[in-house]
């Protein structure tokens, strides 16, 4: 399926949560939070957090600041 | 800060520092912990941004020691009050409290903040449950639309983000502390320790300082040195500052000099 992660589009097989997605693309969770479709994903929810062809998804994760 | 202030306290927290600092530019997680530790700080400020996923470990704050501090995510990035809840809602599921460092810098070249969609994040965010400390241009009466707003600091820039000018709104700050109901934090430019002191000498109740910490030779050793200058400033304050006079007023007895002869 054709995914659209941090504004790059992405083929993704073999995932069909969110949690097997992350573990595919090899993104630890610390510090992390997902947008799915413009709406916060529960991080608490990833393995039941069902994705589908053309979902939006935005990974992002607390970086140094000020 | 009134002249007889206990500890900073932020939305009911009470904090023993006065001084936040920033999480940014230092050149090693190892050396960010050591100078968070030796700044004192108890409040500590992150960005949020995209995954690399070239590189999905970013390691910086993993060292981050997230027991000692309380993290306090910005919206930095954010052009407009759109953007800025949009980070803000993120950063709450990514820290898992309310607590949001606004900002809105629509421009490149001086980071100053955008005052109408400042306020109108503000608003916002304050209606969805945000404790929110907003960042913002050193203008009293936008200070004062951000308290009424349900804001619980002000957080006036003494000079341009990262540019260690020091307190160059001095004026307009002291403005800001005189009318201010809820803690005012100076944010952005302070380069020194000594602006650092200034600050808390005329009344803030506390300073954001990031990149004078992070980009000086020493960090650790610089992060203890505005831990010192807002201690000086703190104490300064409680002691009650004498009066400027443009006129000299003379230290030593002007009595008994050599060249008095009695007749």
């Amino acid at each position: 399926m054709k995914l659209s992660v941090n504004g790059e589009t992405h083929i993704v097989d073999g995932a069909d949560t969110l949690g097997s997605l992350l573990l595919l693309l090899n993104v630890s969770l610390q510090n992390l939070v997902v947008e799915l479709n413009g709406e916060v994903a529960p991080p608490d929810k990833y393995d039941e957090t069902q994705i589908k062809d053309g979902d939006q998804l935005e990974l992002v994760r607390l970086v140094g600041g000020g | 800060m009134p002249a007889e202030a206990g500890p900073l306290t932020i939305a009911g927290v009470v904090f023993h520092s006065r001084l936040l600092v920033g999480t940014g530019k230092f050149s090693s997680p190892a050396i960010m912990r050591d100078a968070l530790a030796a700044s004192g700080t108890e409040l500590v400020t992150a960005a949020l941004r995209r995954v690399d996923l070239n590189n999905p470990d970013d390691p910086t704050l993993s060292h981050l020691e997230l027991n000692k501090y309380r993290l306090l995510p910005n919206t930095s990035g954010a052009r407009d009050a759109a953007e800025a809840v949009r980070l803000a809602k993120l950063a709450r599921a990514a820290t898992g409290n309310n607590w949001i460092k606004l900002e809105v810098t629509p421009e490149p070249n001086y980071l100053l903040p955008d005052p109408v969609e400042t306020l109108k994040a503000a608003e916002l965010l304050v209606q969805a449950g945000f404790v929110v400390l907003p960042y913002m241009n050193a203008d009293p009466i936008l200070a004062r639309r951000l308290i009424d707003a349900g804001c619980a600091t002000v957080m006036p820039l003494a000079a341009p983000i990262g540019s260690a000018r020091g307190l160059r709104m001095r004026d307009q700050i002291q403005i800001i502390i005189e009318q201010a109901t809820v803690p005012v934090v100076v944010d952005a430019g302070l380069g020194l320790p000594s602006h650092a002191a200034e600050a808390i000498e005329i009344g803030a109740d506390a300073v954001l300082v990031n990149t004078a910490i992070a980009i000086a030779d020493d960090p650790v050793r610089m992060a203890q040195a505005f831990k010192l200058g807002v201690a000086a400033g703190e104490a300064a304050r409680l002691a009650g500052a004498a009066d400027a006079s443009f006129s000299a007023r003379a230290s030593s007895p002007l009595t008994g000099f050599l060249r008095e002869r009695s007749s």
